[in-house]
């Protein structure tokens, strides 16, 4: 019988509680069991950064974590990162204005990544911006509109603090 | 009329959902009851089937079915449809949606397993007894014409798929009287798709109700939805293909996949609607991609480095069936003589069969490879004349007062290829400038005495755009004062709904954002051809321009009745019309929507079609020919064979620029694929087909790490085939990009007498050559 | 790209995670999972038992002990990026993780897991070959020491049985006027290395008393260049002073023994070694600290 654990865990401030297969992976989980289908799986194999997400702050790779793993933790997903309203943050407002996606599949891990890296690297250079995306495919944009956008959702974020 | 927002950077109005999570792509789409499927594909490149055995996948507990070709029944027993007939394909192979009897390449679906869940599925595959035999099969297509080469199919006597030939002008004269003939023989590799969402398919059938309904990620619905009823011999009428949010497509979206047929057959075997998400390996193996051609070619030129003509022998690799016609290498012949005025050439293609993937096209088609094959000619002449790579080109390019200029050469469909305007040499020195050429000698000078070694790089490109026949769009105002705009192309991420918004909503005076978008779905308007080759801009823009003319046409002859007035005096702001002069005399398009859309018993005002919409298929009357020149630096790392490209210079000419910012993206993503099919994207088989980068760690695609900042100058020579002056910007980026990174880095090495005669260049082939090169200077 | 189904544990204390270990045939301890998870999904291996060792007290976080610093098997490679005892007295450590897969595996991924996964290109075992680090492992008997030297047998394969379970590895501490150089080449930032180079040097007096080269991703295990090493004592540390010392010691590196693969060869490897034990050594002499 397929081995199963209950886990409890804390999604964009929102607790949940369930009972997942173990060998399910915490993006999948994201994705199909609480319907959370933002969080978007490339590659499956941790190479991609699709599939990122913040637990407990930190980025990782959803496709590289257990679900059953994510146990009492706080998870962050693309969802979670708009103003309580909706409003798009500086970041999701940075993407937008300097036309930083285009199809928009990467651009979830992108996202989730970037808030990480901005907030431990408040005033990053280019170079800094692209090594800190270079876990993140993107096919579609080049990269340029979004090492634009993270420079100026740094500036703005500065400003704001 | 102008159109009010052309030129404007808009943003995208896809954005704030995307940002926020709430795409829709297909594997974000669940329905009640739904199933999951896995495919059980060839593990070897080439193998007789002898027997399949699913007893023991069946016997597992979750799976539903498992179905292989045999379980199809006498009606569904045929090979998939060839979506682009032409008379030179001799061996017109296409695959079963389930393999029959012979497996032709490592991936060719063989199975499939319905189950609960995806991973039940998967657990299923391992319990499937598949007994193959082993037959020889055949990868490198420098040897598969050989005589005793490995045959790519068991029931064929040659690896000839067809022949192809471009030829023009006098090539015997312009040889003949050439002061020079100067040759090169080179291999072009291209990569696969690598679209960040894989393909994907949910399949419904109803037979009481809606039919057969897909979801697939796809770039061409209408023609999966004709190739679909047509495989299963019903109407178009009872299919209905819906492309959702699809996270890019590059090309091998653009075709009609056997998972289609088969994840159809299945949910009509199970009355279910069933779920297909393609994983990353099954990607590497199952979705169209390009790979080899080599090149051999002469050009003849003058003295003082005018090119007279070329000829040569392509050999280009088809893979193991052909699912897309000829396109790849036509659109790879189409493209010379490039930018330049060459008044003869001969180039004739052997199409081959390998056991390998099958081949369609990937951003561009096969014009990067036309193109890196003309610019890597100028480069010869360049070089054996010691004459200027920048000077070559302007000594031979079509000269702006020679438009229109004919080629020659002939467009799929056999039209002749003209281009139909452009300066290219004013856009050459525009990227010299940009690219601070006149400079460079002083900067690799300054490099050189560090020792580093700096190289410069310059590929001019042509790129006809804008296919015809045409697209559509239908334009309607709803009593809301909202205007509903359908189209049958589908988008990947390229901004239709902007682009679209911005027309329409310019010319009927309404607001961007009251634009209710909806396309690619075959249910909601009558046709549409596909977003392939940078049409859509040349084909929907113009339609959605003139139905928007329409409507407003109609909305203000209408309103001049209401209001009394002269249609003269009348204006369109913010979905008001209103009388100039008379700002209290108004009426909404929403309130003449609702005349025009009357309950029982009203009427129709006299003299007025019911509703307030218009369709236009209005397009381009040829293909507009983009075209940019580049300029690449780089640096080389002698020690390791690394390249940096420093800098990254573009000029280009799409015509009238929609949205500046949207055609900025499609360079700079178009660019860094280049730059990855020139240094990183290589996709390895063994000598027996098994494919070896199979995983995003040994397939390298284009990190930001590595990629360059691109700078862009536009040019905007309006093309004169179309109602807004646009051209396709889709692959400009693409096209010249190896040809601009493999001369600079010629460039860089000129010491140790570098030339590179196969990409993606990789650093130990650098070492080898430099080495080879320093031993030589040595002797 | 679903995992096979396995049966999931997580062991509160390393003492438990063993004793899961002996009991379960086929069992296949998590550690970071960042090399683990992409084969479960990919089917490569697929387990009866998968132990996770991300609840286990105890085995992760930095010690300094005076001579040598204790790092936890399950110590996360952002946290040793962190470290201030790191930073201070094994700079090269965080030097090298730069170069280790990207922030967010970082985030994940421990030093312990990769030891034992013991990727020929990874970073951390090379970096551990330059220390001749001491790995403690625990097993069913208790605790017992091991060499780095001894803990690749061959292709990524860890000297340490079914049962047991790696716990700390101790990093001598190598005080002096040291200075430290990691270069690497890989295709693109965060790739596993092609070959990678490690280098140690204390200077005193104005000549190298000690040094120490390990290359990476060139054969099966990193290699310790020991004859080079030995070459370097009583050169000036200054590549423009020492009479090519460095030289030396890259043709030396050139000699090894290299592996050939579908993407890269034997020869090229042999060539990069060259080229970045140069650099290596170049980056110590120039970052001499002279006090730690």
């Amino acid at each position: 019988m397929a081995d199963t654990r209950d886990i409890e865990l804390t999604v964009n401030g929102e607790s949940h509680a369930a009972n997942v297969e173990t060998r399910t992976s915490l993006g999948d989980f994201l994705r199909h069991g609480l319907g959370l289908t933002g969080t978007h799986m490339g590659c499956e194999h941790g190479v991609c950064g699709a599939c990122t997400v913040m637990v407990d702050g930190e980025a990782v790779r959803s496709c590289l974590m257990l679900a059953v793993q994510a146990n009492g933790q706080e998870v962050t997903t693309v969802e979670g990162l708009a103003e309580d309203d909706g409003t798009l943050n500086a970041l999701q407002a940075a993407f937008w204005k300097h036309h930083g996606l285009q199809c928009g599949f990467c651009t979830p891990g992108m996202l989730t990544s970037l808030t990480a890296f901005l907030r431990d690297n408040p005033d990053p250079s280019e170079r800094d911006v692209r090594e800190a995306i270079s876990g993140n495919i993107c096919r579609c944009t080049g990269y340029q509109g979004i090492v634009d956008a993270a420079l100026d959702a740094a500036k703005t974020m500065q400003k704001g603090s | 009329m102008a159109v009010r927002y052309l030129g404007a950077e808009v943003q995208r109005m896809e954005d704030p959902r995307l940002l926020t999570g709430h795409g829709r792509y297909v594997d974000d789409i669940t329905m009640e009851g739904m199933l999951h499927a896995a495919f059980l594909r060839a593990p070897m490149a080439h193998a007789k089937i002898r027997s399949i055995d699913a007893s023991r996948a069946t016997a597992l507990p979750g799976v539903h079915r498992v179905i292989a070709h045999a379980d199809l029944g006498a009606k569904y027993s045929h090979r998939m449809n060839q979506l682009y007939p032409a008379p030179v394909i001799e061996q017109d192979k296409t695959q079963y949606p389930l393999a029959k009897d012979e497996v032709c390449y490592v991936g060719e679906a063989v199975a499939v397993v319905v189950a609960d869940s995806r991973a039940i599925a998967e657990d299923a595959l391992a319990l499937i007894d598949v007994d193959y035999e082993a037959l020889p099969a055949v990868v490198n297509i420098r040897t598969a014409l050989d005589d005793d080469a490995p045959l790519a199919h068991a029931d064929t006597t040659s690896n000839l798929m067809g022949k192809m030939r471009s030829s023009f002008g006098d090539i015997e004269d312009s040889f003949a009287k050439a002061d020079h003939v100067f040759s090169a023989a080179f291999m072009q590799h291209r990569g696969g798709c690598h679209s960040m969402e894989t393909r994907g398919v949910i399949a419904r059938d109803d037979p009481w109700g809606d039919g057969l309904t897909l979801w697939t990620s796809a770039q061409s619905p209408y023609l999966i939805r004709r190739a679909l009823a047509t495989w299963l011999d019903e109407s178009e009428e009872r299919v209905r293909v819906i492309a959702p949010d699809v996270g890019g497509g590059f090309g091998p979206k653009a075709g009609f996949y056997p998972e289609e047929v088969a994840i159809s057959l299945a949910a009509r075997l199970m009355k279910c609607p069933v779920k297909w998400i393609e994983d990353r390996r099954e990607h590497f193996v199952s979705t169209t991609t390009q790979r080899d051609q080599h090149w051999d070619l002469e050009v003849a030129c003058t003295a003082e480095g005018k090119i007279l003509g070329l000829r040569g022998k392509v050999t280009h690799e088809n893979g193991a069936y052909v699912p897309y016609g000829i396109l790849l290498p036509n659109s790879s012949l189409t493209p010379l003589p490039g930018a330049y005025s060459i008044p003869a050439i001969d180039v004739s293609v052997d199409i081959v069969f390998t056991n390998t993937v099958p081949n369609s096209p990937v951003r561009g088609a096969g014009r990067p490879c036309g193109i890196y094959a003309v610019e890597r000619m100028v480069q010869v002449v360049s070089r054996e004349l010691g004459i200027d790579p920048a000077e070559v080109r302007r000594r031979n390019y079509v000269r702006s007062d020679q438009m229109p200029y004919e080629t020659g050469a002939k467009l799929r469909g056999g039209a002749p290829c003209i281009y139909d305007s452009g300066d290219y040499e004013a856009l050459l020195e525009k990227a010299l400038e940009l690219s601070d050429y006149s400079s460079f000698k002083e900067r690799q000078a300054a490099a050189r005495a560090e020792g580093r070694y700096l190289g410069i790089g310059v590929s001019s490109c042509i790129e006809d755009t804008g296919m015809g026949p045409y697209e559509g769009t239908t334009v309607r105002v709803e009593s809301s004062g909202k205007v509903a705009v359908r189209t049958g192309a589908a988008s990947q991420g390229q901004g239709h709904h902007t682009m679209i918004a911005m027309i329409v909503a310019g010319n009927l005076g309404v607001k961007p954002e009251d634009i209710l978008f909806e396309s690619a779905d075959t249910a909601k308007f009558s046709h549409g051809i596909g977003t392939i080759g940078s049409r859509v801009a040349a084909n929907v823009g113009p339609s959605a321009h003139d139905a928007a003319f329409q409507v407003r046409e109609k909305a203000l002859k209408l309103a001049a009745e209401v209001l009394e007035a002269s249609e003269a005096d009348l204006d369109i702001e913010d979905g008001v019309v209103r009388v100039n002069g008379a700002p209290d005399l108004s009426i909404s398009l929403g309130e003449l929507a609702v005349q025009l859309t009357p309950m029982s018993a009203m009427r129709v005002p006299t003299g007025f079609d019911p509703v307030l919409e218009a369709t236009s298929f209005d397009g381009s009357s040829g293909s507009p020919i983009a075209c940019g020149s580049n300029v690449a630096e780089v640096e080389v790392d002698p020690g390791t064979g690394e390249v940096k490209v420093l800098r990254y210079s573009v000029a280009h000419d799409c015509g009238v620029m929609i949205n500046p910012m949207v055609v900025r993206g499609q360079i700079v993503g178009g660019v860094v694929h280049g730059i990855g099919n020139a240094l990183f994207e290589r996709m390895i088989y063994d000598d027996q087909g098994q494919p070896l980068t199979m995983n995003y760690g040994e397939y390298l695609l284009p990190l930001a790490s590595e990629m360059p900042r691109v700078d862009i100058t536009h040019m905007e020579t309006p093309s004169p085939l179309n109602s807004l002056g646009v051209k396709g910007a889709g692959e400009g980026g693409t096209i010249p990009a190896a040809a601009a990174i493999v001369a600079a880095i010629e460039n860089a090495l000129t010491d140790f007498g570098v030339v590179i005669d196969y990409y993606p260049v990789d650093p130990q082939m650098l070492t080898e050559l430099i080495d080879a090169g320093a031993a030589q200077a040595a002797e | 790209m679903k995992p096979a189904p396995f049966t999931y544990h997580d062991p509160t204390t390393a003492d438990e995670a063993v004793a899961l270990l002996a009991t379960h045939e086929d069992a296949k301890i998590l550690a970071g999972g960042q090399s683990l998870m992409p084969m479960l999904n990919m089917r490569f291996v697929v387990p009866d038992h998968v132990v996770d060792l991300n609840r286990i007290d105890g085995i992760a976080g930095v010690r300094d002990t005076g001579d040598s610093i204790e790092i936890g098997a399950m110590t996360r490679q952002r946290d040793l990026m962190r470290d201030g005892v790191i930073a201070a007295k094994a700079p090269i450590i965080p030097a090298a993780l730069h170069w280790v897969g990207h922030f967010q595996t970082r985030n994940r991924g421990t030093i312990g897991g990769s030891l034992c996964h013991l990727d020929p290109a990874a970073e951390l075992p090379c970096l551990m070959a330059l220390y001749d680090a001491e790995l403690t492992v625990q097993g069913p008997d208790g605790a017992r020491k091991v060499s780095f030297a001894e803990w690749p047998l061959a292709y990524m394969l860890p000297s340490i049985g079914p049962d047991e379970l790696l716990t700390s590895v101790s990093v001598p501490h190598w005080g002096g006027n040291t200075g430290h150089g990691f270069v690497e080449f890989s295709r693109r930032h965060g790739d596993f290395a092609i070959v990678a180079a490690g280098a140690l040097l204390t200077v005193e007096g104005g000549k190298i008393t000690r040094a120490a080269i390990s290359i990476g991703g060139a054969d099966v295990r990193p290699i310790r260049l020991t004859d080079a090493e030995t070459a370097l004592v009583g050169a000036a540390p200054d590549a423009a002073e020492n009479k090519g010392a460095f030289k030396a010691a890259a043709e030396i590196a050139r000699g090894i023994e290299a592996m050939s693969d579908a993407y890269v060869s034997s020869a090229y490897r042999q060539r990069l070694a060259a080229t970045l034990v140069e650099r290596a050594l170049s980056a110590a002499a120039k970052n001499l600290n002279g006090s730690a």
